[in-house]
């Protein structure tokens, strides 16, 4: 952010208290950093209306969030025993490891904050690139900080008694929203290309609660200001086009020079043009970074958006496996026949032993809880050479491959991804994805030409297979070249080159990635065939490349 | 419990309103899918929908909202033996569920502390007579899309698991809502669905601050709010009520059956289910607007929403189906 650090722990602060004036209004605060010290000191400067914290960990059992049933302890006292969901305790909810939340946790958890009875969420979110808390969330989160950055050092307190926020909360109901206020923040958020309309209701709480904050009886520019910078800064997906393109450090390129001071003298009152709002924003955002957001908010709906098949050994869904020992919570569930089953033979041995008891006896060591089969989501990766002179056409029917083969994956349940490479690198055109809809938004411009950068193609491929796999995908390979590697990633020549390629080939089939190398030369090459199967992939010299013919040949050597 | 944001203050939207409507009039019309960005109202509607509709007649406590006495199923112990109005159900169906929680299973503390076979009902018992909420329908599980698709049509749910041998009734108004933009859904379950509209969250300012400004007024002071609202509130559901008296009486001509059949024709439709739900939606559009008979005003109106998710995908059509059936409607319509 252009903001200076110091200025991102400031606006953390101020995100906390208004979440702490009003947190049914804002929802609360979505954090990305790494677990560090300046996170811990970040949560501990929360104000006392914000405690106490409630941690929810990714890998705690729905009862143990949502509550339900204790079968051990029901069993132990004969009678039903429930616990409470952590949900339900007074107090912020602190979502850790907010990145790796499946999306059914996130559905429910949404669902609760939608709720009036829910606290406010405190999204801690430690992805890295595009790794990001689910967006059905963080949408309904005002706020954003990113701490990444900011210094140990930096760090300052910021003293405000529990009184302040207090006597803030008595205050709120009395701040009144003047129809200026709301007409300019809407406007805002749609110059800004916000789409969502929770943005501008989020933003208006924002400034409501800040009013309140400050004791005034109406939201004022001043609360406007704050509420863009905070709400609408990280939402933006563009900046007005006549404003011209972002400037770091100038004026904000506008007719009135004094923005800041003065709004336009209109008929009204009290008018905001927007134009001031959209300032604020870009004053927040600095250069590029506002692509760099857009584009993480387009991978980010794909990787989360692996409905089914995260394990392929599942206790809770899919086609039924013998069942095994353990514990019966709600993510196991209780296969009562096959516990029965293990506790029969000890009867005699246990009512020996404790005489007095009557009935079945059963031991926690005797619970089976049952196994399920689930199939993984297959992930097919298109890395297509987009170098040299026929990469037009074959880039066109690759795109028309991935096409054909979403168009035909509902039931098979694919995702598709296309890499290409040219130059002197390789380009994820298209990240993981079902949407045919976003396939074709992505591929609709494909660049060609230069040189053949096989081994950066594999690399990137190897990476983004490796990323699938750790979400539960089986990602497989489709290589469509013609030619040999020209350009490597180290030291230049053809060779280096080869030899670079070869080595990620060798990764690729340490990785044991079904692979496939479509061979589109017109008479075939031997060394793509060597390639082919140093990657223990299938090679299949396809002269004649068109869409349907990659895709049914997709089809039948990856999908067997 | 707050009180869901009026129906009649939703601005715009006006296909996902009258859609909700029309299924609200013919439950039988099967099912509304709603697809859009995030944030265009898609959840506020379907509660605030349920919200207008006139109270149910229930036996108290019934897990599976019983009209009368003799629906109670035996396996039923919570059900008492007078009939309440209760709110129109509206249960949601959040990604994740498991299939014990959709369609029910054996009750595990009940064998387990009393030692007896006893049924837990489900999600589905819940939503008997009212609707079925799935948000992000389309990352659904596979197999709770089936078993769904298998419940909603035949409108009863069997249970056959864990020596449990019961079935119950589940006739519910499906909507699904999602966006396209994370996965798709299986022509299969899109099918099932009678009517499907997509959402845009509006694109004309003045709207879009008349979006935020009724949401702003509603957050400060609801009741008056709700007050405010009451009004059309009620002129939407008397209507709805008229619309389904009405609704047997209004008559089908040969010309409105003929046009129906040669849309979906050319169109190119799978099965007869879009003449048949482009045919009922239309009646139940007839009845809205108390016409006495179908005219092709009335299927005109409901056609893009009855048919636009049923045409076979073309990936080379850059246009979207809801243009197609338009398209389409204004050669055959004239």
């Amino acid at each position: 952010m252009k903001q200076s650090r110091p200025e991102t722990w400031v606006a953390g602060h101020l995100a906390l208290l208004l979440i702490a004036v009003d947190p049914a209004g804002l929802g609360g605060l979505h954090l990305r950093a790494r677990a560090c010290p300046v996170r811990d000191a970040f949560l501990n400067s929360a104000p006392d209306a914000l405690l106490p914290m409630v941690r929810i960990a990714p890998t705690l059992d729905d009862d143990a969030v949502f509550g339900g049933t204790d079968i051990a302890e029901s069993l132990r006292h004969g009678r039903l025993v429930r616990k409470q969901g952590l949900i339900s305790r007074a107090g912020t909810l602190l979502l850790t490891m907010a990145e790796r939340l499946r999306p059914g946790r996130a559905a429910r958890l949404s669902q609760h904050l939608d709720t009036a009875e829910s606290g406010p969420m405190i999204l801690l979110d430690e992805g890295i690139d595009d790794e990001a808390a689910p967006r059905v969330l963080t949408e309904r989160l005002a706020f954003m900080i990113d701490l990444d950055g900011v210094r140990a050092f930096e760090l300052s307190e910021l003293a405000l008694s529990p009184e302040d926020v207090a006597d803030a909360r008595a205050h709120l109901d009395r701040v009144t929203i003047p129809d200026a206020a709301i007409a300019a923040l809407t406007v805002a958020a749609a110059r800004l290309g916000i789409g969502s309309m929770r943005a501008p209701v989020l933003a208006l709480a924002a400034a409501r609660a800040n009013a309140a904050l400050h004791r005034r009886n109406t939201v004022t520019e001043e609360d406007l200001n704050l509420a863009v910078e905070l709400v609408f800064a990280h939402r933006a997906t563009q900046l007005p086009e006549d404003a011209g393109p972002p400037s770091p450090d100038t004026e904000p390129p506008d007719t009135e020079p004094d923005t800041e001071t003065e709004p336009e003298g209109k008929d009204q009152s009290f008018d905001i043009p927007d134009e001031l709002l959209v300032d604020a924003v870009r004053a927040v955002l600095p250069d590029g970074a506002l692509f760099a957001l857009s584009d993480a908010a387009k991978s980010r709906a794909p990787a989360q958006g692996t409905g089914a098949g995260r394990r392929r050994r599942s206790n809770r869904r899919g086609r039924p496996l013998p069942a095994k020992p353990g514990k019966p919570g709600s993510d196991a569930r209780l296969d009562l026949f096959a516990t029965l089953r293990a506790a029969a033979p000890w009867q005699q041995m246990r009512r020996a032993a404790q005489p007095d008891r009557t009935g079945l006896i059963l031991k926690s060591s005797d619970f089976r809880v049952k196994v399920y089969e689930e199939r993984s989501d297959r992930l097919i990766i298109f890395v297509v050479d987009a170098s040299g002179s026929a990469a037009v056409t074959r880039l066109a029917e690759a795109k028309g491959a991935v096409e054909t083969v979403l168009a035909d994956a509902y039931a098979s349940r694919d995702h598709v991804a296309l890499i290409a490479f040219r130059g002197d690198g390789a380009e994820a055109l298209l990240p993981p994805t079902r949407s045919l809809v976003q396939a074709k938004r992505a591929l609709g411009a494909l660049p060609g030409g230069g040189g053949t950068p096989l081994a950066a193609g594999l690399r990137a491929a190897a990476d983004m297979a490796r990323r699938a796999q750790g979400q539960g995908m089986s990602p497989a390979l489709a290589l469509l070249t013609d030619g040999r590697a020209n350009i490597g990633l180290t030291a230049p020549g053809r060779e280096a080159a080869q030899a670079d390629a070869e080595r990620y080939a060798a990764l690729i089939a340490a990785m044991r990635l079904p692979a496939l190398v479509l061979d589109t030369n017109r008479r075939p090459k031997d060394d793509l065939s060597a390639l082919a199967g140093i990657m223990g992939a299938t090679y299949l010299p396809l002269p004649r490349a068109d869409a349907q013919a990659i895709s049914r040949s997709v089809h039948d050597a990856l999908r067997k | 419990m707050k009180h869901a944001f009026p129906f009649s203050a939703i601005v715009g939207q006006s296909e996902m309103k009258s859609a909700m409507i029309l299924t609200a009039i013919d439950p039988g019309i099967g099912g509304v899918l709603v697809f859009g960005d995030r944030g265009t109202g898609k959840s506020t509607a379907v509660r605030a929908l349920a919200a207008l509709l006139p109270p149910v007649s229930v036996v108290r406590g019934s897990a599976t909202n019983a009209a009368a006495l003799d629906d109670v199923p035996d396996w039923d112990r919570g059900a008492g033996d007078e009939i309440v109005d209760v709110p129109t159900p509206v249960i949601d169906l959040p990604l994740g569920a498991t299939e014990d929680r959709v369609v029910g299973a054996l009750d595990i503390e009940r064998a387990i502390t009393h030692g007896e076979k006893a049924f837990e009902p489900g999600l589905l018992a819940r939503a008997n007579r009212g609707y079925l909420y799935i948000d992000e329908v389309n990352l659904l599980e596979d197999h709770i899309v089936d078993l769904l698709l298998d419940v909603a049509a035949s409108g009863e749910n069997v249970i056959e698991r864990e020596g449990l041998s019961i079935r119950h009734d589940a006739r519910f108004v499906l909507v699904g809502s999602g966006n396209p933009e994370e996965g798709e859904l299986r022509p299969q379950l899109l099918d099932r669905f009678g009517l499907s509209v997509e959402v845009r969250s509006p694109q004309d300012v003045e709207e879009r601050i008349d979006v935020i400004r009724r949401r702003a007024a509603y957050d400060v002071n609801p009741e008056a709010f709700l007050q405010k609202w009451r009004g059309e509130d009620l002129n939407i559901r008397n209507s709805i009520l008229a619309a389904r008296a009405a609704l047997p009486n209004i008559e089908t001509k040969d010309a409105a059956l003929r046009d129906c059949a040669e849309l979906c024709l050319a169109l190119g439709s799978d099965g007869l289910r879009g003449e048949l739900t482009l045919l009922r939606a239309a009646r139940a559009q007839a009845a809205y607007e108390g016409a006495p008979s179908i005219t092709r005003t009335h299927i005109r109106s409901v056609a893009a929403m009855a048919l636009s998710h049923r045409l076979r995908r073309d990936p080379l059509d850059e246009a979207g189906s809801s243009a197609r059936v338009s398209r389409l409607m204004a050669d055959i319509l004239v």
